[in-house]
């Protein structure tokens, strides 16, 4: 008997919600953007559902589905899940429903073409994180760029198809020697007839030394282009300075997380020795990455380009903390790819919020928000804490294990990325106080009204998950750990081989 | 006097031949109003020629003495021949018969050149090959020319008159200088011959002649501007159908015959191959006509599909079909979203044109997208599995370099192919722009949307299918 598609409905729901959307008369807004919103709530239903059939404490590939795609070809279409895929797919699926809630407002036009990107994308990327076969992963990975390039280039701002081109070419050229690689490793994974692109086959027996050491540069480039690792980050702030708030809520809580994924899926396992070699090579643009973009994050005034750079800030941690390679280390960055999602996906609604009242996103526009928006400002508070891991909150604990695992692994890398976390206290308070605090300056101050209720119903879920990770951390955790431990004692048998 | 059973093999061929000729006289009797009689005579026969060619299948079977066969590359690319020409079929209706152009002669010579093309993909002799690539060109020349009035359409079709009969001589040559050292035209003689700087000479001859035809860098030129001028089915058919002939040859040439020099024609090859790729690409992104626009993007095209054929192996070969038939699916219905939207009556050449068409249209847009998407070679369509299966087969065969500037080609190519999908969806329509275009042009719209994402998604079938082409070649 074949076992229930769980994972396989998950995927293609959203595109099936895309369809229906796609049938609907345009003028019904109304019925289009609900409709739209059904469908990434039926996702996350089916999220949830994994995430309740998913059994911690094994390292474990669950509810696997695997049947051949093209087997002339050596192509397979697998599917699987696992405790690093399972945090990414559940925040893909809270994300998607707020991001489309969220575009009610800061989307007033070709709302049917909108949200048929957004549903596409979305399954792109449940797509990317459950796919074990690398053809797959590449279909589902270059596939995430074209709605994107679309949302950001037909939705976005004033310079949007400068920034949408900047994208798609930044990120089309680092996939192009991925896939390369891809062939590669399955050109070298047997004789003829006996090849795969199969993950788990491919991650059982890795390359030999010079290849290995090519096709993690080839990997890594694409990957990190994704994250972004500094220094190729260049991409990041025009992209989500033009997109649209929804566009810039999942780009950054999501599809930077591709890129940091792919580390933990593909680098770690299918490259162990060239991890291992060049792990200090990537934990030093890490914490390059978290000093520059902390530095140039303080220096901005637009509140959106603010968040962006602090996003290549954030996101150094996340690499640093899968090239600790060490438990603390890789659990800490895990968690930290869903805290920032949570936090920077916050933070960019707020910017949102802002923005559809007043069109203008310079703090200097702004100054005792607070007044006006109370309960605003208490939301944004919470948010902004979380993002500078304060304790109590989900970025502490994520933060703290990414410190300790580095520490461990490298003392003074860990020293210098503490600084990173005193520089986001900086640069966030500065802008909570810029724009919140003192006497009311606002521009246009008749338009800046409270919260609606849709507005409020878009925070609650980030709150409730802030605290919820915060306080609880073990709920993600304990079924992430069998994975990564997993994943540790793989390279670290390597290590040991290496310094014999 | 041929044996009975080599006349059988011929079947898809006589049936086409035969249906040229019986459209050409029969247009003459036919009152204008029911000249439309005549595209459904010559869509019968292509589809009744396709389900022979499945039909009848390989069985490795040859016929005139070993001059022509029907193995796994011919029944594969006839296919692709035979399927391009019947979606042109569909493009080019509307707009012949809105244009008062002569149907009859039309329909005939498009008929003409899948013949040649089919010709050119069943023959395993030289003169076989020739014959072919005559009966391929000469009704593309005529049809480039076809717009009797209008001078741009008589300039190209004269340039690719007389740069076209100059490559062939450059082709015959060739055979000449061959027929001198092995004393015969026949592929299987050439196989055998030991070499030398004579027959080395007549191979690189043939090279020229067959890199004209399939418009490979440094013999391009002539592409984008009898592209440009000829009559806007024309284009798209000539775009596909020249392609599938010029290919068949060469893998029949290459990987198909001269095994033992492989050493020495793969790394040329591959040269072609990058600089095609290379300049095609890059001269495409400056371009603001749709026509040349598309024009660029066959020549860069090309290039990809001369990666599998450089690659010199099977698994190249089939990459080769595979790539053929998803390239006429996306450049057949990316002309054909171009057909559909017209200026004043008049053909919209300029990329501009399409502003904002996906409020008036949001399929046609939809459709563009698809195509878009796919001659970049992104996923989920035909065009990215195409790739995949050349680039493997480039790695394979030791070609590195190949595959990775075929890779950061196709980046390239993503800019401008994304410009044009972009540009549908921004922006309000200009005045005087107009959809046109009847059911015919509609269903080979659809079809083609649907051939690319299918195949996109499902490439399996496909695959197996074009994989008899490696069967053929050993």
């Amino acid at each position: 008997m074949r076992a229930f598609p769980l994972l396989s409905i998950l995927i293609f729901l959203p595109l099936a919600g895309a369809v229906v959307v796609a049938l609907l008369d345009r003028r019904r807004e109304a019925a289009v953007r609900w409709t739209a919103l059904a469908g990434a709530l039926l996702a996350l239903a089916a999220a949830l559902v994994v995430f309740w059939r998913f059994a911690p404490g094994t390292a474990a590939l669950q509810l696997e589905e695997h049947t051949l795609w093209i087997p002339a070809a050596g192509i397979g279409y697998h599917l699987g899940v696992d405790g690093i895929s399972l945090p990414l797919v559940l925040l893909t699926a809270v994300i998607m429903p707020l991001a489309l809630l969220s575009s009610w407002s800061a989307v007033g036009d070709r709302i049917k073409e909108f949200s048929v990107a957004m549903l596409a994308l979305e399954t792109a990327l449940l797509g990317t994180f459950l796919s074990l076969d690398l053809v797959l992963f590449y279909v589902f990975w270059d596939a995430v760029l074209i709605p994107m390039y679309f949302i950001i280039g037909v939705w976005g701002g004033p310079r949007r198809a400068y920034a949408a081109f900047k994208f798609i070419l930044y990120t089309a050229a680092g996939s192009a020697l991925m896939l390369v690689a891809i062939i590669v490793l399955f050109l070298s994974s047997g004789a003829a007839g006996a090849r795969t692109f199969d993950w788990a086959v491919l991650a059982d027996s890795p390359v030999a030394m010079p290849l290995q050491a090519w096709l993690f540069g080839a990997f890594a480039l694409a990957f990190a282009i994704k994250v972004p690792v500094f220094p190729l980050h260049t991409w990041l702030p025009d992209a989500h300075t033009e997109a649209p708030t929804p566009g810039s809520v999942v780009l950054a809580a999501v599809l930077l997380k591709m890129g940091t994924y792919g580390f933990l899926r593909f680098l770690l396992p299918l490259f162990p020795e060239a991890t291992v070699r060049f792990a200090p090579l990537m934990a030093g643009l890490a914490v390059a990455g978290i000093l520059y973009g902390g530095i140039v994050s303080w220096a901005q005034r637009d509140m959106k380009r603010l968040v962006a750079m602090s996003s290549v800030s954030h996101l150094g941690f996340v690499t640093l903390g899968a090239f600790a390679l060490t438990v603390e280390g890789l659990q800490g960055s895990l968690l930290q790819m869903v805290n920032h999602g949570i936090s920077t996906g916050g933070l960019f609604l707020l910017v949102g919020v802002l923005y559809d009242r007043t069109h203008s996103r310079l703090m200097a526009d702004y100054g005792g928000v607070a007044a006006l928006m109370p309960r605003f400002a208490a939301v944004s508070l919470i948010v902004v804490l979380s993002s500078m891991a304060l304790p109590g909150t989900n970025g502490f604990v994520g933060e703290f294990l990414v410190l300790l695992g580095a520490f461990r692994a490298a003392p003074v890398y860990a020293v210098l990325a503490a600084g990173g976390v005193i520089l986001s206290a900086v640069y966030l308070l500065w802008m909570v106080q810029q724009v919140f605090h003192g006497p009311v300056a606002v521009v246009q101050r008749a338009k800046v009204v409270e919260l609606s209720a849709r507005e409020l119903v878009l925070f609650v879920p980030l709150i409730a998950l802030i605290f919820w990770i915060g306080l609880f951390p073990g709920t993600l955790l304990s079924r992430s750990e069998a994975s990564i431990q997993a994943l540790v004692e793989r390279v670290q048998r390597v290590q040991v081989e290496v310094r014999r | 006097m041929p044996a009975a059973a080599d006349l059988r093999m011929l079947g898809p061929e006589m049936l086409v031949a035969g249906t040229a000729l019986l459209v050409l006289v029969w247009a003459t009797f036919l009152p204008p109003q029911r000249q439309h009689l005549l595209r459904w005579i010559s869509a019968a026969a292509l589809a009744a020629a396709l389900a022979v060619v499945l039909r009848l299948g390989t069985g490795a079977a040859s016929a005139f003495s070993g001059m022509y066969a029907r193995d796994g590359l011919t029944v594969v690319l006839q296919s692709a021949a035979l399927l391009g020409a019947l979606l042109a079929l569909a493009l080019a209706g509307a707009y012949v018969e809105r244009s008062h152009l002569d149907a009859g002669e039309f329909y005939a010579l498009l008929l003409a050149a899948a013949l040649g093309a089919m010709v050119m993909a069943g023959s395993r002799d030289l003169i076989m090959v020739f014959l072919g690539l005559e009966t391929l060109s000469i009704p593309l020349y005529v049809l480039a020319a076809f717009a009797r009035t209008d001078l741009r359409s008589q300039e190209a079709g004269m340039k690719y008159f007389l740069l076209g009969a100059f490559s062939t001589t450059f082709f015959l040559y060739g055979i000449a200088l061959i027929y001198g050292v092995t004393g015969s035209t026949a592929l299987a003689r050439l196989a055998g011959s030991p070499g030398g700087p004579m027959l080395r000479a007549g191979v690189g001859l043939l090279l020229v002649g067959l890199a004209f035809k399939a418009a490979l860098v440094p013999f391009h030129a002539w592409s984008p501007d009898v592209y440009e001028g000829a009559p806007l089915p024309v284009t798209a058919y000539m775009s596909v159908i020249a392609k599938i002939g010029a290919f068949a040859a060469l893998l029949r040439i290459f990987p198909g015959t001269l095994t033992a020099l492989a050493g020495e024609w793969r790394g040329i090859l591959a040269v072609l191959s990058i600089l095609t790729m290379v300049l095609g690409n890059l001269a495409a992104l400056r371009q603001t006509s749709l026509k040349r626009l598309l024009a660029y993007s066959s020549i860069a095209h090309a290039g990809f599909i001369l990666i599998g054929v450089a690659a010199g192996s099977g698994r190249g070969a089939w990459a080769v079909a595979f790539y053929l038939l998803g390239y006429t699916f996306m450049t057949l219905g990316a002309f054909a979203v171009a057909l559909r939207v017209t200026r004043g009556g008049e053909e919209a050449d300029a990329i501009a044109d399409l502003t904002g068409l996906a409020s008036r249209s949001p399929a046609l847009a939809a459709a563009m997208a698809v195509f878009m998407v796919s001659l970049a070679g992104l996923p989920p369509t035909v065009g990215f599995v195409g790739k995949l299966y050349v680039f493997t087969a480039a790695l394979e065969a030791g070609q590195n370099a190949l595959a990775i500037v075929g890779v950061l080609a196709s980046v390239v190519s993503a800019y401008y192919y994304l410009r044009v999908a972009y540009t549908m969806f921004t922006g309000e329509p200009a005045a005087g722009i107009a959809f046109a275009g009847d059911r015919w042009l509609g269903g080979a719209l659809l079809a083609a949307a649907v051939g690319v994402l299918v195949l996109g998604v499902f490439p399996s079938p496909l695959t197996v299918f074009v994989q008899q082409v490696a069967q053929a070649l050993r």
